[in-house]
């Protein structure tokens, strides 16, 4: 960039014409272009963050501003760790991560490599499979409360006709051992598509002639399905789990609407048992140190897959 | 037509054809069966086979825009014929109409919101964007990942100390607030995506533009800028998308005149029970833009979904 000819021109001129062809200086311009959204990234992110990370070592609660708040150090940290509703909703949110990601990968997969066989009209199918994935989850997660209600509900007439069982013999967001498995069937209904998405393009990555070479050598369609199809889609089926591991970590807006974390606490996925804490209980340190903890796992799980992501592109 | 040895037989397309449209027709079911139950009757919506043939109303939609008083007899019969066909609706339930129910000033609200944070976004998006692509700043990577790495923090993480500091600064249920707020979410996308675009650009034009005369900031909005007008277009639709989307901020930083339609359109209760035509045809409303907008992304979609990690 430095070495445009313009640059060398300019720097060859004398210092007044330089100016006038060039106008501010590029570091200016620089300057002026990065900074406004710099800074509001730093107000609107990383101000709150370090604030987040002070008001993780008081006893600060918001409703009620007139108390002393108090250094209490690490106790928040130790007390969370320590604390079994935490480690239920943590366990809740790895259930929903595995699952929704097994069978994302799956479908996602399966979807993109028969999209690839370019059967008449696909564009226009995977458009209609597409949709789910950019309307809001909350509004939709709101209205499969109403597929998943007992008899009247058409997610529990259709298993009803398929299984044989009364439709208003089971509910999916009532019952204890359902309802995990409700959240995970409209996440995978909602984000399957982005998955597929993402197979799509590196399915088509691979050129032509690698098949063609094969075909030549006699490998079997099993064996090039093996051999070339997988590990020339793996780096994007990984990219793939790592944007959905994050934004399945983070999961608020659709389970919240969905089950609202019940029964009980059975889907209380971290967010939500955070969100309860921070603004029911308003106990404001203690959530932060929460906030703390749930933001180190998410940024360090992501920069370990990361590099295991680097190393499988590298090969 | 050349012959490939690699291409699928007839027999496999129609298989593949087969399969994927049955998955299709699955996917859509709930999508479809928001829109119709918006057209729905309550009882038809509550029926038991679920109905799939039905007789359109208007009901629901008036119901979503109108909040309804039940009078008595004397006072109905000596209110004389309704004048307007929503009227007509809301007689047939035995009610009158009280006024506008809320739902108008939510789905403003977000349009206020949506774009208002997206035009913002674009403008702060393009010049950073631009910035990264085309000078040598020092860290960029580093920047660049800082502003990438904004994206993995739970909103609810942040949402205590943005409380906090809304509260302070007076933003808290403003639509000022929330533009802001969205701002930020969704720079990181928007410098990423534009970035990407801008990079494909020849810094040649450029060269000879500045060349010809041009400042840097006129080669900037006089050839750049022009160039990147799709990138910039699908760019603001995401944007806009995420923010119309959002829910967890919504509901935790606005509660009355900010408040956007996410976290409005689950609360729309009836006359005992929920009013899921009600529900339904908010949802229609909300919804369908953005899938008309999908349509239009569709080959854009994949860039967007990836902040530009996947280019296709």
């Amino acid at each position: 960039m430095t070495k445009s000819p313009i640059d060398a021109v300019a720097r060859a001129t004398p210092d007044p014409i330089a100016r006038r062809i060039r106008g501010l200086s590029d570091r200016t311009i620089a300057w002026i272009f990065v900074a406004p959204s710099i800074f509001l990234l730093l107000a609107v992110n990383i101000f709150p963050l370090i604030w987040t990370i002070r008001l993780s070592f008081t006893n600060f609660r918001v409703n009620r501003p007139n108390n002393d708040v108090e250094w209490v150090g690490l106790q928040n940290y130790e007390r969370i760790l320590n604390d079994g509703d935490i480690w239920n909703s943590m366990q809740a949110t790895a259930h929903f991560l595995l699952w929704t990601i097994a069978l994302q990968v799956l479908i996602g997969f399966a979807l993109a490599f028969l999209i690839n066989k370019k059967f008449r009209g696909n564009d226009l199918w995977t458009t209609i499979i597409v949709l789910p994935m950019m309307l809001s989850p909350a509004v939709v997660g709101n209205f499969w409360t109403f597929l998943y209600q007992p008899q009247i509900g058409l997610f529990n007439y259709v298993i009803g006709f398929l299984t044989g069982a009364d439709p208003s013999s089971f509910s999916m967001i009532g019952d204890v051992n359902l309802a995990p498995w409700a959240i995970v069937i409209a996440d995978t209904w909602m984000w399957t598509p982005f998955v597929m998405l993402i197979c799509l393009a590196g399915l088509r990555s691979i050129p032509d002639s690698i098949y063609e070479a094969a075909e030549c050598d006699r490998a079997s369609k099993w064996r090039q399905f093996w051999t070339i199809t997988i590990p020339m889609v793996l780096p994007f089926l990984m990219l793939a789990i790592l944007f959905r591991g994050i934004e399945n970590f983070k999961m608020f807006d659709l389970v919240v609407q969905l089950t609202g974390g019940g029964p009980g606490s059975i889907t209380e996925l971290t967010s939500i048992n955070l969100k309860r804490e921070a603004f029911e209980k308003w106990r404001t340190g203690y959530s932060s140190a929460y906030a703390v903890i749930l933001f180190v796992t998410v940024f360090g799980l992501a920069s370990i897959y990361v590099k295991a992501l680097n190393k499988v592109k590298e090969r | 037509m050349s012959y490939s040895v690699t291409a699928p037989s007839n027999r496999t397309k129609w298989f593949a054809g087969f399969l994927v449209i049955g998955y299709a027709l699955i996917t859509i079911m709930p999508l479809l069966w928001i829109i119709a139950t918006g057209f729905k009757s309550p009882s038809d919506a509550i029926a038991y086979p679920p109905k799939v043939l039905f007789e359109p109303t208007m009901e629901g939609y008036v119901n979503l825009f109108t909040t309804r008083t039940r009078v008595s007899d004397e006072t109905m019969a000596a209110l004389g014929e309704p004048t307007t066909w929503y009227e007509q609706i809301v007689r047939d339930q035995n009610m009158v109409i009280a006024g506008p129910s809320r739902y108008g000033e939510r789905f403003m609200n977000s349009v206020i919101i949506g774009f208002g944070s997206t035009i913002l976004c674009m403008v702060l998006g393009t010049a950073a964007a631009y910035a990264f692509s085309r000078f040598r700043i020092p860290l960029k990577d580093d920047l660049l990942f800082f502003i990438l790495s904004t994206r993995m923090m739970p909103p609810i993480a942040v949402a205590i100390p943005i409380f906090l500091m809304f509260r302070n600064l007076g933003l808290n249920d403003t639509h000022l607030g929330m533009i802001l707020l969205y701002t930020a979410v969704n720079l990181s996308l928007s410098v990423w995506l534009l970035k990407g675009f801008i990079d494909e650009i020849p810094i040649e034009y450029e060269e000879a533009a500045l060349i010809d005369g041009y400042t840097r900031f006129q080669a900037f909005y006089k050839v750049v800028l022009p160039q990147a007008a799709t990138g910039i277009a699908s760019t603001a639709i995401f944007c806009l998308i995420f923010a119309w989307n959002e829910y967890a901020f919504a509901v935790l930083l606005t509660s009355g005149t900010a408040q956007t339609a996410p976290p409005f359109i689950p609360t729309i209760i009836g006359v005992g029970g929920k009013d899921w035509p009600a529900v339904a045809a908010g949802a229609t409303i909300f919804l369908v833009p953005v899938m008309v907008f999908t349509i239009l992304l569709r080959k854009h979609l994949l860039r967007g979904i990836t902040f530009g990690a996947v280019r296709k």
